[in-house]
């Protein structure tokens, strides 16, 4: 009868999560004796990565940022049946578009930081929304275009980052992006002698302003979430976004234009992306692009963060926090017990291969009383 | 000329076999109908594992058949989660992605005092017509032994899927496993069978990488090859034949990359090294139309259930 109750309990999706962190971290514990590190050790370095100091836990917020909006428009656009790959790309553009607008302009931060904003948004939404016209219009898988075009975004942004204008003197990046275009919270004044004096008499918030990057970003995601909660549960057009996600056929059989919604998907997806590609410019130093050997994994990130969250928008808020998490305090694990960071890419693996089996392990289960029934007939 | 003609079509020869290895991977999962995006990270863990393996035996062999066992071993994972725990094919080859380059730079940071990249191995595979300095026209054609096993492995799959017993049962498994499954063919057994021949051979591909065209693994060794061998099979219509010559194709474009941006070129370099994957695009928008997928593509088997 205990493989029912956990068959029971393991239906529910928020259960199913906690079993494959758990497993996940203890599989990484495996792994790591195996290597020989002590796992225990290599555990409680981790979470004194995270938790043991407000700078920590303040880069872990920010850290966070910009794959939760990532994970946001990947599971926005997996709630409708879209497998948004892509989204590397996506951010890729809008960082090259929020840093150029950035660059270029120089006007007061009312109207700066929406329009660097803007230009982050617009590009991501563009190079979503071709992702979406080459499945509609042209039928081609948006797994093989997205990656095409992320690699496409990789090398196009290389290139446009050293072209005369942009690029600063020798260096292979460009100029940071102007002093208004910035998104820090008390940015310029934590820096004067003011600040810097009031900001050490505060307890905990003032080390975490002084020392790391506060920005307008991680709100800046919770509310995203929300509005994408929001416009996918109650609204028309999140219904359907929805029902072309469940089953096409039943939603053009009501009446629903499929391929005008696979486009508006990718566009509100890479909108998303592109967003939070602005934010992140904007709100983390070095405020500017560089030329890449190899992609940063912040759009590639968004994947894993969607699927843990179960494509929830409000869940990816805790899912990116965990991969921001681990990503920062894995740090610790080099300098605490020397082993190699690289182990918590394994680690988000293995976490994601337990969400996805954990939904077939209570179908397992229950098979195996109706076995044994066939041979009691 | 004829000097610059044998030129390309070595460097195509070249670029496409690790390609062909993923891309011939890749179908033979698919024909049964599970969705692969795993030979990504299947190729990267065969990449890693190649170069460490060649490094400490010093055997290039040793080290490319270790290659094709580690692919194997990850698509072990691939086949456990897609088709025991019937979860979402696509999930599963991510998972795969995410711990193939994740193992390989765990464990070459292990292995290589923390860095990433392995050391150069000694010894790389041997050349068609030997590793002797041979000048001209033999010389410029003088391609990796691989680019041959590559060949014979496409050929082999045209008679296993078209004039086999098996390669039938094969296909019926990825068109109709229900009706399959009524003829007696086990489907999760061939199913599982050859998601973990497709890593294997996705193993091999990415060791072609390490042990031929360059000497160490890095942590950009596979970058993309394992995805464009996958629009290469579906540019070439789920075929054996077709998917080979998408990937020479595709093979060629990087062959024109790297010819044209050796030296002064006019083309910036990063220009050029988007054509590849421009190139597959605008292909697969041209040429695709309808291509026909598997039907069963996707989609997990119970015994019992309805279609």
């Amino acid at each position: 009868m205990y493989m029912n109750k956990i068959a029971q309990i393991l239906k529910k999706s928020v259960f199913r999560t906690l079993a494959a962190i758990v497993l996940g971290l203890f599989v990484a514990g495996i792994i790591l004796a195996v290597a020989g590190y002590p796992p225990l050790r290599s555990m409680l370095a981790l979470g004194k990565g995270i938790f043991s100091s407000p700078k920590y836990v303040s880069n872990v917020l920010i850290k966070s940022t910009p794959i939760i909006f990532t994970g946001l428009s990947v599971a926005f656009a997996f709630k409708t049946g879209l497998f948004n790959i892509g989204v590397e790309g996506q951010f890729i553009v809008g960082c090259l578009a929020s840093t150029l607008v950035g660059i270029t302009l120089d006007l007061p931060p009312v109207i700066q930081v929406p329009l660097v904003l803007l230009a982050g948004l617009v590009a991501g939404a563009a190079y979503g929304g071709m992702i979406g016209v080459l499945k509609a219009k042209f039928g081609i898988h948006e797994v093989i275009s997205g990656i095409m075009l992320n690699w496409i975004a990789l090398y196009l942004s290389n290139y446009i980052c050293i072209l005369e204008p942009f690029r600063k003197g020798d260096s292979n990046g460009t100029y940071q992006v102007s002093e208004a275009s910035k998104t820090l919270i008390l940015g310029a004044w934590k820096n004067t002698d003011d600040g810097r004096n009031f900001l050490k008499g505060i307890p905990i918030l003032g080390e975490a302003f002084l020392k790391t990057d506060v920005n307008i970003g991680f709100l800046a995601a919770v509310i995203m979430a929300i509005l994408l909660a929001v416009l996918l549960k109650k609204t028309t057009k999140g219904f359907e976004l929805r029902a072309v996600g469940y089953n096409k056929y039943s939603a053009e059989a009501v009446g629903i234009d499929i391929k005008k919604n696979i486009i508006d998907v990718m566009l509100i997806s890479g909108a998303v992306a592109g967003l939070g590609a602005a934010l992140y410019i904007t709100g983390n130093t070095p405020h500017k692009i560089t030329v890449l050997s190899a992609f940063e994994g912040m759009g590639i990130n968004g994947l894993p963060v969607a699927l843990i969250a179960g494509s929830s928008p409000v869940g990816c808020i805790l899912s990116g926090l965990l991969f921001g998490g681990l990503m920062y305090g894995g740090q610790a694990l080099q300098y605490e017990v020397g082993a190699p960071t690289e182990i918590i890419n394994i680690v988000i693996g293995i976490i994601v291969f337990f969400v996805a089996i954990m939904k077939g392990v209570p179908r397992l289960l229950l098979k195996i009383p109706r076995r044994g029934g066939k041979h009691v007939k | 000329m004829l000097n610059s003609i044998t030129l390309v079509i070595a460097i195509t020869l070249m670029y496409s076999t690790p390609m062909v290895f993923a891309g011939l991977g890749n179908l033979i999962s698919e024909k049964t109908g599970v969705i692969n995006i795993g030979v990504e990270g299947m190729m990267t863990i065969g990449a890693f594992t190649g170069a460490a393996v060649c490094y400490f035996t010093g055997n290039v062999w040793i080290g490319f058949l270790c290659a094709g066992i580690a692919g194997g071993f990850l698509a072990i994972l691939h086949a456990v989660a897609s088709i025991l725990f019937q979860s979402d094919q696509t999930i599963s080859g991510l998972v795969i992605n995410l711990i193939g380059p994740g193992a390989a730079l765990f464990i070459s940071s292990l292995l290589f005092d923390g860095a990433t990249s392995t050391q150069p191995v000694a010894n790389k595979l041997p050349k068609i017509f030997g590793n002797g300095n041979i000048r001209g026209v033999l010389g410029n054609l003088n391609v990796d032994v691989t680019v041959v096993f590559a060949f014979v492995t496409a050929v082999f799959f045209i008679w296993l899927f078209y004039k086999t017993k098996w390669g039938l049962h094969l296909q019926a498994v990825g068109e109709h496993p229900a009706a399959a499954d009524t003829m007696g063919i086990q489907v999760n057994k061939i199913r599982f069978i050859c998601v973990i021949v497709s890593g294997i051979l996705a193993g091999f591909g990415g060791a072609t990488v390490t042990l031929g065209i360059v000497s160490q693994f890095t942590p950009t060794t596979i970058a993309g090859q394992g995805f464009i061998s996958i629009a290469a099979v579906i540019f070439g219509k789920w075929t054996p034949h077709g998917a080979y010559g998408a990937c020479l194709l595709f093979g060629f474009a990087q062959a024109l990359t790297v010819l044209l941006g050796g030296g002064q070129s006019v083309i910036p370099s990063q220009l050029l090294a988007m054509f590849p994957y421009i190139l597959t695009l605008i292909m697969l928008v041209l040429f695709v139309g309808r291509a026909v997928a598997p039907k069963a593509s996707g989609k997990s088997y119970e015994k019992g259930s309805r279609l």
